[in-house]
């Protein structure tokens, strides 16, 4: 057989039958649930008599919408509690494993999937939600999908899709202090651009990925989205085995080990083929963040914002200016020093333990800067707890950082944390787009460290300055 | 799905070019749980003056067209958001059928993933259909999907070209779903086979 690529693989091994047209009914082992998009499905199923297949290969949890105060209250939005309450009736009459508001387990659910050990190496996995390519860091291939193919997976246990093109992205070398695993996928964002994944799924390979932890992983793959990939894969190593290992819905003992011999077939073969091969060198990135209201306006923390003046491109020059206008920045000024009124460190690029231990590490012993509100919105309850139990929310509660419930949060102007107008935030998050933080919301996407760093001196500011 | 086969029906007519996502369903109206009672909202801002009344002069507020389901629009119906709402609220309002020289691609995508069958003409004879709907209650036209024409009051045939495939699911009633059930066996044998490969796949169950 040709060499393959673990894009190829996984894709070979679901493929229940291929269509005249080459379209494949793809097999898929895990369909996680939130209570956004997936009403219309349950609908959908309901009133055309059909059954959910797999409820043992379903998952359901609220988070786009749930408050992150305190969750003893009833929730204020009534939009968003009859969502919430149409989920808990939708997932009872369907059977659906679901992990309500009240359970530690509770959280975004990208976090809580691989925490759980529902999301595993070499699985299909989709949820109605883009950045379900966060799942892609165990060696799963992971994509977000719309209601209607909700309801295909709910009725079929598959979806209809053509084939990716393989696209590698290979970081190689070791990054310098102060330098995340978000600074290297903005890097690689700004490198590629917006579309320049398009039609892709991207593995990402190299030392500087191998190097990662889990949780820098997933903040890798998470991002494909912004990098307009299809999805985002690295393949499965003794880090993505150890940190399965005992997870609550893992395999065990023998299982676990035949999963193992398994998982580890799948790496991409020597000499499979990539339609399309990036490469940069770890040492050449630096902390970066976004100046402008689209993921690939990325710039060194040290660097200045764009100046439209250098554009020839009339229609580019006046989009840039937008931007500018928008975000409240002048052309070509530095954008280190800049004052910021709020700092996010949450959502399911930044939220896990270790996101938190690097806000942590930053802002012990200091103070968040008069007039900055600084939030910090663990991932999970199981997130929130490890930091409790690690004495990290005394840290930044003495610090002057709000401690939160898991969710969503101010990723997205869906539920109560919203910016107002014209206030500019340092944010761990994944989407700086206009008003995706609420109406006229000004976003900075960044790393914890480095919204920390933020947080502590009320201004844009490079984090090696503080370690 | 309800199947497509013939479509006896009003028309209402609808002379505008570009209506967009926006119009058919405004933003406001996405926060819900539902894909059905979106009708109501279909085309909310022409349908409704700003104090909630209806505006008498849109045609689907008016007799005969109140009950149409097939509306003939100009070109590029459908442009804009991609969200799948503005099929859901048409088909609410009773819809089964549209009829423009052009259709945004993702609206027309939705429209046959829904059950509603997007029939594209060119732009002289949308006019003379539109004339034939403006003729009230007694003037209805007919859709006649399997034979691909449309039969006008006076009984003159109009004929439109279809995607055989996308043709064949409406006729059948069958959505992406059924089709795919229809592939059911092949899910099946796989399930078995992959159980046996990978006995270690887990299944969630909650204690
Ligand atoms: S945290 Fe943000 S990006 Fe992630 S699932 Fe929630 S809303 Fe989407």
């Amino acid at each position: 057989m040709a060499p393959r690529t673990l894009f190829d693989k996984i894709w070979d091994s679901h493929v229940v039958e291929t269509l005249p047209d080459s379209t494949a009914i793809l097999y898929i082992d895990r369909h996680l649930v939130h209570e956004v998009t997936s009403p219309q499905a349950f609908e959908g199923l309901r009133l055309s008599g059909r059954r959910l297949r797999h409820p043992d290969a379903t998952i359901a949890v609220v988070d786009h919408n749930v408050p992150t105060s305190d969750r003893t209250q009833p929730i204020e939005e009534a939009d968003s509690r009859n969502q919430i309450e149409t989920l808990e009736r939708n997932v009872k009459e369907f059977g659906v494993p679901y992990f309500p508001l009240l359970s530690a387990r509770q959280g975004i659910v990208h976090v809580v999937g691989p925490e759980q050990g529902i999301s595993l190496p070499g699985m299909t996995i989709v949820c109605g939600d883009s950045h379900t390519s966060t799942h892609g860091a165990l060696g799963a291939l992971a994509f977000g999908i719309g209601t209607s193919e909700v309801e295909h997976v709910m009725a079929t246990q598959t979806i209809l899709q053509k084939p990716a093109k393989n696209m590698k992205v290979v970081v190689e070398g070791q990054v310098g202090p102060g330098v995340t695993a978000k600074d290297i996928m903005l890097a690689i964002i700004g490198h590629i651009g917006t579309a320049g994944g398009t039609g892709h799924v991207i593995e990402f390979a190299g030392s500087a990925i191998r190097e990662l932890d889990m949780a820098g992983r997933m903040t890798i793959c998470n991002m494909s989205i912004e990098a307009g990939a299809r999805a985002g894969l690295v393949a499965p190593d003794e880090t993505t085995f150890e940190y399965v290992r005992g997870r609550p819905f893992a395999p065990k003992g023998e299982a676990f080990d035949a999963a193992v011999a398994y998982w580890k077939t799948l790496a991409s073969d020597e000499g499979a083929h990539y339609d399309r091969v990036v490469e940069l060198r770890a040492e050449d990135i630096t902390p970066v963040l976004t100046w402008g209201t689209s993921p690939e306006t990325v710039i060194p923390v040290t660097g200045n914002v764009a100046d439209p003046a250098s554009e020839a491109d009339p229609s580019r020059r006046a989009q840039m200016q937008r931007m500018l206008d928008y975000m409240g920045l002048e052309a070509g000024q530095k954008i280190a020093g800049t004052p910021v009124d709020v700092v996010f460190i949450g959502s399911c690029t930044n939220s896990r333990i270790e996101d938190l231990r690097a806000a942590a590490s930053i802002a012990a012993g200091r103070r968040v800067a008069h007039g900055v509100r600084a939030m910090i919105v663990p991932g999970s309850g199981i997130v929130k707890a490890q930091a409790e139990e690690e004495g990290l929310d005394k840290v930044f509660v003495e610090a002057g950082f709000e401690w939160r419930e898991a969710g969503c949060s101010m990723c997205l102007g869906m539920n109560p944390d919203r910016l107002t107008p014209g206030q500019r935030c340092a944010s761990t998050s994944n989407r700086n787009f206009e008003g995706r933080q609420g109406p006229g919301g000004r976003t900075h996407l960044l790393s914890p460290a480095m919204a920390a760093a933020a947080a502590v001196t009320g201004t844009l500011t490079d984090v090696r300055e503080l370690i | 799905m309800d199947k497509f086969t013939v479509l006896t029906a009003i028309a209402a007519p609808l002379p505008e070019e570009n209506i967009d996502t926006d119009k058919i369903i405004p933003a406001r109206f996405l926060k819900t749980t539902k894909r059905s009672g979106l009708g109501v909202h279909a085309f909310d801002g022409m349908r409704y003056r700003p104090d909630g009344t209806e505006n008498p002069d849109f045609v689907l507020n008016r007799e005969p067209y109140r009950k149409a389901e097939i509306l003939i629009t100009y070109d590029n119906l459908g442009c804009g958001s991609s969200r799948e709402h503005a099929p859901w609220a048409l088909l609410d309002f009773g819809i089964r059928c549209v009829i423009a020289p052009s259709f945004a691609d993702i609206f027309n995508n939705n429209c046959f993933k829904n059950g509603i069958l997007p029939i594209a003409l060119p732009r002289e004879v949308c006019t003379e259909l539109m004339d034939d709907a403006r003729q009230g209650a007694n003037s209805r036209l007919t859709v006649d999907l399997a034979r691909q024409v449309i039969i006008r009051p006076d009984g003159r045939e109009v004929p439109f070209d279809v995607d055989p495939l996308r043709r064949q699911l409406l006729l059948e009633g069958l959505d992406d779903i059924g089709q795919t059930l229809q592939h059911e066996k092949a899910i099946t044998t796989f399930e078995q086979r992959r159980a046996q490969a990978q006995p270690w796949i887990p299944h969630i169950v909650l204690d």
